[in-house]
């Protein structure tokens, strides 16, 4: 049996790698132990750690998310079913995240309602909740250009929860939104003091003032201690760490919606409030850097799309030759990442894998060729290009970039 | 199990589970207001609601100049988008041939004069978000010269001309008639 620190194993450390030691003092202070010295040859031969009162992955899993300046990646090529966890929801956010104390943040309505009224998160809290399971996509999520690019580099900026909240509905009745209030500014209380302009009738329909998310309070880079959801829509307009709702008659033209999160289409035109997510799809897995091994292969990705359900996912294992319809893991739901699978056997030959979903209106995700006709170049926002998969013979897997 | 739970919960809420037993207490209307919430007062009001729309609505008092905003331009934001606004960490602000030129690879920038349909969101993010190391730090006055000094250097208004509550929604940008509302609408059509 290995020798394991009995100050260690006392401990009730709760990860392999950070530990409670005892001080001279009798104060607990954690200090790092290796997981060499913590691990056992045979677990069966001596006691497992005690209960803990926050539990974490097992050493041997490395999730990470991929940050830059202004973003970080979920690691999609490395999660199973439809569910992000928490911590490795993408973020992205314009002037850091910024450390609000939930007793001291409220959320003003004002503008076009009968009565402006101040909430504080203890006020949200009493209306009736709403939960709903829904992805939420940053509307720049494309990278190309290279064969070493994972899930993660190309659309790692789409995160699936379940956020909990207050209806807006039920708050905008609260107010009492005036007949003609066509728009209201989302304002969030972070350094950028981001703010979008979004129709009155997204707030009636389906739009979340979300407090919580996976069952506990929202991780302050989702916006703690509450942010609005916007179902389907791109991620920006899910203003973060909400301070003010202004409902008016007219959009506002903030930056985020005129020199930001705009896309070129054509004929030097600049499409705007493009807000609905296309249907979209990736494989992942296969997929770069893992290789495969031939024989069988569960070809598994994710699908979703912001106009409702994902009606089918065909996948093609002859670089779109032909096209077999996947299994769809449920559960199916609106607006949401819906899991699919196709059994695929391997021959060991040189091709291609892909996917491409098909929503509830009938749209086919479309190739890069595609979109590029469709707007007479790369838009930059909402590029949703089918991703392709080179399966070498040796088993190595390369994203295969995108050509005109 | 419903006796447990109401012992627990005395006060409400029986009326929304679903179970059989108190399916009939359902009928309970739901309240237009629940009276949560508490007024905003005028302090609160003047201190949150920064926001400008493009009619003018929310511009303050004040009245700023290109020659004076080329000066704090220089000493606050010259740092991240380069002399006159031509380009740096923070992205050029101001057209010039560097922007327009086509590089591969690289999209080119965005600047205020080939890209901003609207000229009081100049004010309003400004005001609203930079300096980027010190985010809300500008007075008014100066959000007004800075204003004045981009629209100026991208040559939308004259030198001499000062910017206002009442000049600026008057300004018209040349990228506004560019802009188109989304196009898509979902079913097989790619846009």
């Amino acid at each position: 049996m290995k020798k394991i620190n009995r100050r260690t194993w006392l401990s009730g450390a709760t990860t392999a790698a950070v530990a409670i030691a005892q001080t001279a003092t009798g104060k607990a202070v954690q200090v790092g132990v290796p997981i060499e010295q913590f691990w056992s040859d045979d677990p069966t031969k001596q006691p497992g750690t005690p209960p803990s009162q926050v539990g974490t992955r097992s050493p041997f899993e490395k999730l990470v998310k991929s940050p830059s300046e202004i973003s970080s990646r979920t690691p999609l090529q490395d999660l199973h079913g439809i569910l992000t966890p928490s911590d490795l929801h993408f973020e992205r956010h314009h002037n850091g995240v910024p450390a609000i104390d939930p007793a001291k943040h409220e959320l003003l309505i004002h503008g076009m309602v009968d009565k402006p009224l101040v909430f504080t998160l203890a006020d949200l809290k009493r209306f009736p909740s709403v939960s709903r399971i829904a992805f939420l996509e940053c509307s720049g999520n494309f990278r190309t250009g290279k064969e070493t690019l994972s899930p993660q580099d190309i659309c790692g900026l789409t995160s699936q929860s379940e956020w909990t909240g207050v209806s807006l509905a039920t708050l905008f009745r609260e107010v009492g939104v005036k007949p003609g209030a066509r728009w209201f500014l989302a304002e969030g209380g972070d350094a950028a003091l981001m703010t979008r302009s979004i129709p009155v009738q997204k707030g009636w329909d389906d739009a979340i003032i979300a407090y919580a998310q996976n069952g506990e309070a929202l991780r302050p880079e989702q916006g703690y201690p509450v942010r609005l959801f916007l179902p389907g829509w791109e991620g920006n307009t899910s203003i973060k760490w909400l301070r003010r709702l202004e409902l008016g008659d007219a959009p506002w033209q903030t930056r985020e919606e005129t020199s930001k999160y705009t896309e070129a289409v054509g004929d030097g035109k600049i499409r705007q409030f493009s807000f609905d997510i296309d249907a979209r799809s990736i494989i992942t897995f296969p997929a770069y850097p893992a290789p495969v091994q031939r024989g069988w292969i569960e070809i598994r990705g994710l699908a979703w799309s912001g106009r409702g359900t994902i009606e089918r996912v065909e996948v093609s294992a002859d670089a779109g030759k032909s096209w077999q319809v996947a299994t769809l893991q449920q559960p199916v739901l609106d607006k949401a990442h819906t899991r699919f699978r196709l059994l695929w056997h391997w021959n060991g030959d040189e091709t291609e894998i892909m996917s491409r979903a098909i929503d509830s209106t009938g749209y086919v995700q479309p190739t890069f060729r595609q979109l590029l006709d469709a707007r007479g170049g790369n838009s930059g926002y909402h590029m949703n290009p089918i991703t392709a998969w080179q399966i070498k013979r040796d088993g190595r897997v390369l994203h295969r970039p995108e050509t005109r | 199990m419903v006796g447990l739970m109401v012992s627990f919960r005395p006060m409400a809420r029986v009326s929304l589970t679903s179970s059989a037993q108190t399916r009939s207490l359902d009928t309970i209307p739901t309240p237009v207001r629940f009276g949560f919430g508490r007024p905003v007062t005028a302090t609160e009001l003047t201190r949150l609601d920064i926001d400008v729309q493009p009619d003018g609505k929310g511009l303050p008092a004040g009245a700023g100049t290109a020659v004076q905003g080329k000066v704090i331009f220089a000493v606050k934001c010259a740092a991240c988008h380069g002399t006159g606004g031509t380009g740096g960490l923070g992205g050029a602000l101001v057209t010039t041939s560097m922007t327009t030129t086509a590089v591969v690879g690289k999209r080119p920038d965005k600047t205020i004069g080939t890209y901003w349909p609207y000229a009081t969101t100049v004010f309003d993010y400004i005001r609203r978000a930079m300096p980027f190391n010190e985010p809300g730090s500008l007075t008014d006055e100066e959000v007004y010269h800075l204003t004045a000094y981009l629209l100026h250097a991208n040559g939308i208004i004259d030198e001499k001309a000062t910017i206002t509550a009442q000049t600026l929604p008057k300004v018209v940008m040349p990228a506004q008639k560019l802009f188109i509302p989304d196009d898509r609408r979902g079913g097989p059509e790619i846009r």
